[in-house]
């Protein structure tokens, strides 16, 4: 089988007055690929990100994100992905049950889809006896569990992943990219943002934004021999702090 | 001792907050607690610096107890909490000098043990703190903190969220203030920030699991640990989770970390499993056991 792009960008640009949040990027992203968006806060990483969800109208460039034109199809591009971030992602005064009928009828789900969802999601994450509570009393992990399922409820053809696991325990954190690697085993392209810099080595490649730029893009094991790095955190270091 | 608390209790409601904690910080010391979203670490900043009443049990500030002598306290203590508190309308240096007068000191008289980190403000200092950038907000936030010179120093969460640069610089300037003198108390989600503390506490719901040193805490961790790598990350951790002897399988960085249930454990038998489950590349080695795998073992 032909590998396909999910996400094609080229020479993709944002400027707001004078100042290039975004400076000219280019990158493409496979069917099925686990592609880390790494950066120093205030890289420009949230921009970027803004234009290929289809929020925010580049400045320049192109930009095609699961077979549609951002400039053109920003709507499509939305029934086309999932997007999860950390500071908004579920209704706390939902019940889990509810947040999922929501999210499924948000995303155009007929009735009949929605149920058999919710029964494979909730058996699937184990969520039998706590269907009916309230999402804001879930500890963390279990919220960014469901928030990443749910974001998958429509199939889309590649998932947005804003810091999921910021401030979760690291065996939850754990669990969670055993989620993200199944995802991506089933087709499903993962584009996700971090600041843990052991997730980078998870990725299939990484890239690192530094002022607007990608400074460096491949895989994790790459840019540990092109920056004669023992580790990403290292690799991140050199390039972010010049 | 420079922070004393005694069996610490807290609840809200039907929710157990804090149970039963107790540790003492020395003087001088750098002390991080270091535990997960939910582990209670807020709440025991909020009674430390008086904030908050405990259910049961007493702690001693700087000398004075929480309860009895708060005034006392707030005037000796600086206290960052995890989310930005000053005022968005006020200027940078409105919002220091408003501290400092309150504190009844001014600017100048403290210059000296900010000045290092106010120098990469001041550029900024007519901007307005609801203005700035997430970085610059957590430097105002530490001189406001800072500027009644306290002894004792709180930092709730000054990383959460912060990119590995940002985060190695705040260190940095932590590693500064200790060496005049401030005993700091501060909390992270970051195992790898554990390292660089004098001792550690590992907090998971409401319950401190050890107190140590950050290279004696691994002691606590009862098995070998092996990196163990093959080429699909995703079907080695199945492999590995299908192994009936496979005591916990984790992944860490470019490797998985895998230890067995027995005590004679060989290697060799595991390379033979994993290749006849097709696995590619194999890589077993014996490796130093982290603070994160600590934690995670006594979090269990």
């Amino acid at each position: 089988m032909k590998s396909k792009n999910v996400i094609q960008v080229e020479d993709l640009t944002k400027k707001f007055g004078d100042f290039t949040a975004v400076d000219s990027i280019s990158f493409k992203v496979n069917q099925g690929e686990i592609f880390g968006f790494l950066g120093a806060n205030g890289a420009g990483k949230t921009t970027a990100m803004k234009m290929l969800i289809g929020i925010s109208k580049p400045s320049s460039g192109i930009a095609n994100v699961a077979g549609f034109d951002v400039y053109t199809n920003p709507e499509d591009i939305k029934k086309n992905i999932g997007y999860m971030s950390q500071k908004f992602a579920l209704y706390d005064d939902l019940t889990v049950k509810e947040n999922i009928t929501f999210f499924g009828g948000i995303y155009g789900l007929s009735r009949k889809q929605i149920k058999e969802k919710r029964k494979q999601l909730v058996d699937e994450l184990g969520l039998q006896k706590i269907v009916n509570e309230l999402v804001g009393s879930l500890p963390l992990g279990w919220k960014q569990k469901l928030a990443f399922s749910v974001a998958l409820l429509h199939e889309p053809k590649v998932i947005f992943l804003d810091e999921p696991t910021g401030g979760v325990d690291p065996i939850t954190r754990r669990q969670f990219w055993e989620m993200i690697y199944k995802t991506a085993n089933n087709g499903t392209t993962v584009f996700v943002t971090t600041h843990y810099m052991d997730e980078a080595e998870y990725c299939d490649r990484v890239s690192i934004m530094v002022d607007g730029k990608i400074e460096a893009l491949d895989t994790p094991k790459k840019l540990k021999q092109q920056f004669n790095a023992e580790n990403m955190n290292d690799v991140f270091l050199k390039l972010a702090r010049g | 001792m420079s922070i004393s608390v005694q069996h610490i209790s807290k609840s809200f409601k039907d929710v157990t907050a804090l149970k039963n904690i107790s540790f003492d910080v020395k003087e001088g010391e750098l002390f991080g607690l270091i535990g997960p979203d939910g582990a209670g670490k807020t709440t025991l900043f909020r009674i430390l610096t008086t904030l908050l009443f405990a259910d049961e049990g007493n702690a001693i500030v700087a000398d004075f107890d929480v309860v009895n002598n708060y005034k006392d306290i707030r005037n000796h203590v600086g206290y960052m909490p995890g989310k930005f508190s000053l005022y968005q309308d006020l200027t940078v240096e409105e919002n220091l000098t408003f501290f400092a007068t309150i504190f009844g000191t001014t600017i100048e008289k403290n210059y000296e043990l900010i000045e290092d980190i106010y120098i990469q403000i001041e550029p900024f200092k007519n901007r307005r703190a609801g203005k700035l950038s997430g970085g610059m907000k957590q430097k105002l936030a530490l001189c406001c903190a800072l500027i009644h010179k306290p002894k004792v120093l709180f930092l709730d969460e000054p990383t959460t969220g912060v990119d590995p640069v940002s985060r190695k610089e705040f260190w940095e300037m932590l590693k500064r203030l200790q060496q005049k003198g401030i005993t700091i108390l501060v909390s992270t989600p970051y195992m790898d920030e554990a390292a660089l503390c004098d001792r550690i506490a590992l907090i998971q719901n409401g319950k401190i699991l050890e107190v140590d040193t950050p290279q004696a805490i691994v002691k606590y961790y009862p098995n070998k640990i092996y990196n163990v790598k093959a080429d699909n990350m995703y079907k080695l951790i199945k492999c590995l989770n299908e192994y009936k002897h496979a005591y916990s399988v984790y992944p860490f960085g470019e490797f998985v970390h895998y230890t067995d249930k027995r005590n004679d454990f060989n290697p060799e038998e595991l390379h033979l499993f994993l290749e006849e489950m097709n696995a590619v590349n194999i890589i077993i080695q014996p490796t130093e056991t982290t603070i994160e795998d600590t934690f995670m073992e006594l979090a269990k």
